[in-house]
Formats: C-alpha cells, sequence, structure tokens
C-alpha cells in the first residue's frame, strides 16, 4: 500500500518525522574507526537540558567566540541583554518571551554574549513573543528580553560567548 | 570547440546524444546518455550522470561553499573564496602516491559561469538534481528539453532572520511552497507575536520546523539567522548527500528530527575516520581535517552551524588555530 512516485517507485501513504523531547529523546553517537571521540563533542541538547537547572545556558557547540547554548527553560528567567542580535529556538514545550528596548544599555557596542540585568529594565515594552516547538525568535540587539515557561522547556540560544556561558564538555560528550 | 560566450568554452555542435561538450582550463567535459567524461592531462574519469548532476547543483548553488566540494574519490572543488581550484586525485592517496593528481585555480566567475552553462545543458526537462529521488524524474537519455526553473533556484539567505519585515519570508502555500509529503504532520501554526507600535522590525519570529517543511530541496542549506559570523544554515535532508564535503574549518550539526548517519574519513587520504549517527537533538562537531557524507533514509530537518568568517580557513591551514573545536 503506498503512493507511486516521479521515480516509478512506490512511497508510503504517510511518514511520521521524529522530534525529541525532555521526555522522550534517543541519543546517537560516533563509532570510532580511526579516531578520537572528543574531537566530534558529541551530546544531545535534551539530555543536557534534563540534568540542568532551570535558565543555565550550557555550550553544546562552540566556533570561536561563537556558541550554540542549550538552556532548560522553566518559571521565569532573569532579565538578559546583549549589545548583538541572538537568536532563539524553541525544541520542546512553550515559552514566552519579553521584549524592552532599554534606556541605555550597561554593554560596550563591541561586547560579546549576554548578561544579566539587576532588577527590572528601564526602557520601552517592544512586545512578546509567544513561542511553541519548533520557533524562533529574534532577541535584538540592545533590548533586554525575559523568558517564562509554565512547564519545563528546551531552548537554543545561536550566541556568543558570554560571562554566564557554561562550558561542561567533559560531562555532556561522547568520550570514548 | 571555440564558442566562447561569457568565459564560457564550449563546443560549437552537440554530439549524437544533443549535448555540448565544455573545456575548463586544461580539463574537458562531456556526457552521453549514462555517464559523464572528464579528462586532463594526466587522466580521464567516469561519473554516472546523475551523480554529476546533483554534485555540480550543490557546488553552482553554493557558490563552491566551505573548503571542498568532492563530486565522488576523485573528482572536485576546493573554494579559496575568490578563486577556486578544480582537481582530480587531489585528495585522493593512490592518485598523489602515483603522482597522477591535477590541478588547477581559476577566477570564481569563470568556473562558476562554466558549471552553470553545463548545468542548464546537460540537465533535461526529467530530472531535478535538488529533488530527493522519489520526488523527479530520471537524468538519462539524449537531450530532451530543459529544466531552467528547477536549476536557477533563489537560494535562502536571511540578512538578520527569516520573517523580519524586509528580509526573506515564511513559506506557505499562496507562496507555492507546500509542506512536503513527508513532513505532513509538522505543525505549522506560526508564533503569536504581540508588538508594541514602533517596534514592528524589531519584534520577529517565525515557525522553523513549518519553514524547513515546506522546502522543495534537499541537502542545501538555507541562511536563516545571522550572528555577526555565526550562521544558521538548517536543511532537509533525504537519501544521500551528492557530494563528499571537505571542511576547510569545524562545522557543527544539529539533528531537528530523524535520523542522519554521516560517514567520516581523513580529508587529504580518504581513510575512513569513524561513523557517526544522529538523531533529534543530536549536537556534533565536523573537524577541520575530515569529509563528510551523510545518508537520511526519511526526509529529516538538520541544521547546519558555520562561522562565516574569512580569516578561518588561513588560521587552520597555519596551525594557528586547532582542526577540533574544542579541548577537553
Amino acid at each position: 500500500m503506498g503512493t507511486p512516485s516521479k521515480s516509478g517507485g512506490v512511497e508510503k501513504s504517510a511518514y511520521t518525522t521524529v522530534l525529541g523531547s525532555l521526555d522522550s529523546y534517543d541519543k546517537g553517537g560516533v563509532e570510532l574507526i580511526n579516531d578520537d571521540a572528543r574531537h566530534y563533542a558529541f551530546s544531545n541538547i535534551f539530555e543536557v537540558a534534563s540534568k540542568s537547572a532551570p535558565w543555565e545556558k550550557v555550550a553544546v557547540a562552540k566556533n570561536f567566540e561563537y556558541v550554540l547554548e542549550a538552556v532548560r527553560a522553566e518559571g521565569t528567567s532573569q532579565w538578559r541583554t546583549a549589545a548583538h542580535d541572538e537568536f532563539v529556538v524553541c525544541l520542546d514545550g512553550a515559552v514566552t518571551v519579553e521584549l524592552v528596548k532599554l534606556d541605555a544599555s550597561p554593554l560596550a557596542p563591541d561586547a560579546g554574549g549576554s548578561i544579566a540585568l539587576d532588577g527590572e529594565p528601564t526602557g520601552r515594552p517592544m512586545g512578546r513573543i509567544h513561542l511553541a516547538r519548533g520557533h524562533q525568535a529574534l532577541l535584538p540587539s540592545g533590548a533586554a528580553y525575559r523568558f517564562s515557561a509554565p512547564s519545563p522547556a528546551v531552548l537554543m540560544m545561536q550566541t556568543i560567548a558570554g560571562p554566564d556561558t557554561q562550558f561542561r564538555w567533559a560531562e555532556i560528550c561522547q568520550t570514548v | 570547440m571555440t564558442a566562447i560566450d561569457n568565459d564560457v568554452v564550449k563546443s560549437d555542435t552537440t554530439n549524437a546524444e544533443g549535448y555540448h561538450k565544455f573545456e575548463l582550463g586544461e580539463f574537458t567535459f562531456s556526457r552521453d546518455e549514462y555517464f559523464v567524461y572528464i579528462g586532463w592531462p594526466t587522466g580521464s574519469h567516469m561519473m554516472s550522470i546523475d551523480a554529476f548532476l546533483r554534485a555540480l547543483q550543490r557546488d553552482v548553488a553554493w557558490d563552491f561553499f566551505y573548503g571542498i566540494v568532492n563530486f565522488d574519490g576523485v573528482f572536485g572543488t576546493m573554494n579559496h573564496y575568490g578563486t577556486v581550484d578544480i582537481f582530480a586525485g587531489r585528495y585522493n592517496d593512490s592518485y598523489r602516491k602515483a603522482e597522477l593528481d591535477y590541478s588547477e585555480n581559476h577566477e570564481t566567475p569563470v568556473i562558476r559561469e562554466t558549471f552553470k552553462s553545463i548545468l542548464a545543458d546537460w540537465t533535461n526537462a526529467s530530472f531535478d538534481p535538488f529533488a530527493s529521488p522519489h520526488e523527479t524524474g530520471a537524468a538519462w537519455g539524449v537531450k530532451s528539453g530543459d529544466n531552467l526553473a528547477a536549476v536557477t533556484r533563489r537560494r535562502v539567505a536571511a540578512a538578520r532572520m527569516v520573517g523580519v519585515p524586509g528580509d526573506e519570508q515564511i513559506r506557505t502555500d499562496e507562496s507555492g511552497m507546500p509542506v512536503n509529503r513527508m513532513f505532513r504532520d509538522i505543525d505549522q501554526s506560526e508564533p503569536i507575536i504581540e508588538v508594541e507600535p514602533g517596534f514592528e522590525g524589531e519584534v520577529a519570529a517565525f515557525n522553523l520546523f513549518a519553514f524547513l517543511s515546506r522546502s522543495d530541496v534537499t541537502w542545501n542549506p538555507s541562511v536563516v539567522s545571522i550572528c555577526k559570523d555565526s550562521l544558521f544554515c538548517p536543511t532537509t535532508e533525504e537519501y544521500i548527500l551528492p557530494i563528499i564535503h571537505g571542511n576547510d574549518r569545524v562545522e557543527w550539526f544539529i539533528q531537528l528530527s530523524d535520523q542522519i548517519t554521516w560517514d567520516v574519513e581523513d580529508r587529504d587520504t580518504g581513510a575512513v575516520r569513524s561513523r557517526v549517527t544522529m538523531k533529534a537533538g543530536d549536537v556534533c562537531a565536523m573537524p577541520a581535517d575530515i569529509r563528510h557524507q551523510g545518508y537520511s533514509p526519511k526526509r529529516s530537518m538538520l541544521l547546519v552551524w558555520e562561522n562565516g568568517s574569512l580569516d578561518i580557513p588561513e588560521l587552520i591551514a597555519s596551525g594557528k588555530a586547532p582542526t577540533y573545536p574544542v579541548e577537553f
């Protein structure tokens, strides 16, 4: 039973896409033939988030100053800001992003990475974004942002390593 | 073989199968019903025409990409970002030891226009080199029309992020980008955005998974967001990566859905180093001294994460930067 394709073959009539989540993920790995597993820094975002405290920013990928961070979203985060654009992808659950245009950024224009702000930000409200699984949002340069998640969710941040970025390669990566 | 048009050297007449022959430096290219024939001063090579056209399509679409695009174990290109090496046997240990390898360097526009002309002339109406095998007819046979619309697709490259006003926009049925048959179960709802007046250009979001589910090509990364040199280049993959990508920098893969298996070899010799299986949520670096080819049994979503800095190849080649992403 299936659907004829342009190639002359027959396809299944329906396919199921496998996505990961905090509650359900299946990790692959590196089969070594002549190499060192550490060269690949292989990890799984959902596994990292499952072992993280809420709002910890754990690097799962690094390329010079740039990082991808896995974040376990749960409750309400601190306000943060960066001097450059950042991006967030919601990989599991639902998260709301609040944005405020800061009257004055505490960061130098060329500063890399985000910092936490003390208390409430001073500036004009920009809006709110409600993200579900698979959604990506812009965290614009010079804005303060705060996340909230009523139940545990997983975020992936595209950013630059900052003072709160956690590097735990030996804990999170395949080593043999 | 004297017609020169826009730096492209091709035959005045077509062969018995209806195709032109092309020259680039000392390299020659011709095709018949099943094969491409590549010649150079120290040797020659044959490839199946469907595999060649699929590889050629990526090389053209990516403008020679980062590092090396091996069409197979013998022929390919290496990008120097302004010029491009075209080679035979350069990254094949046996060819090197036998001193049969050959390489030429060309200005990028010359090789670009030559490859585009070959792709346009040799792709029949029945074949789409970007499509998965189930989604296209055959590349075989004598000259039979063309498929210029398919081989000249525009590559999506956001300046800031998809969905930001004035930037690349989301894909919809109305824009001619229906959901792919293998992603019909992907939620198509867009984020709910509440914007305060004056910030319409700053408060932006989109459904990345829905965007990818509507891609009509395979193994062709788009740029969806940019943080300085940090580029999010997601892509949808089905069947086999038509090239073997040799890195000139570390790149990272983040598997967003389903599964891909990667064969990883030494970049310069082709010696096998590992086999990597990636499932949804997995993150893996591809070191700067390897080459890799992926296999995706079902259409999957892969995020390729690149550092687009032009300084990196020289830093790595000179030993000033490591070939591996992190030390631990």
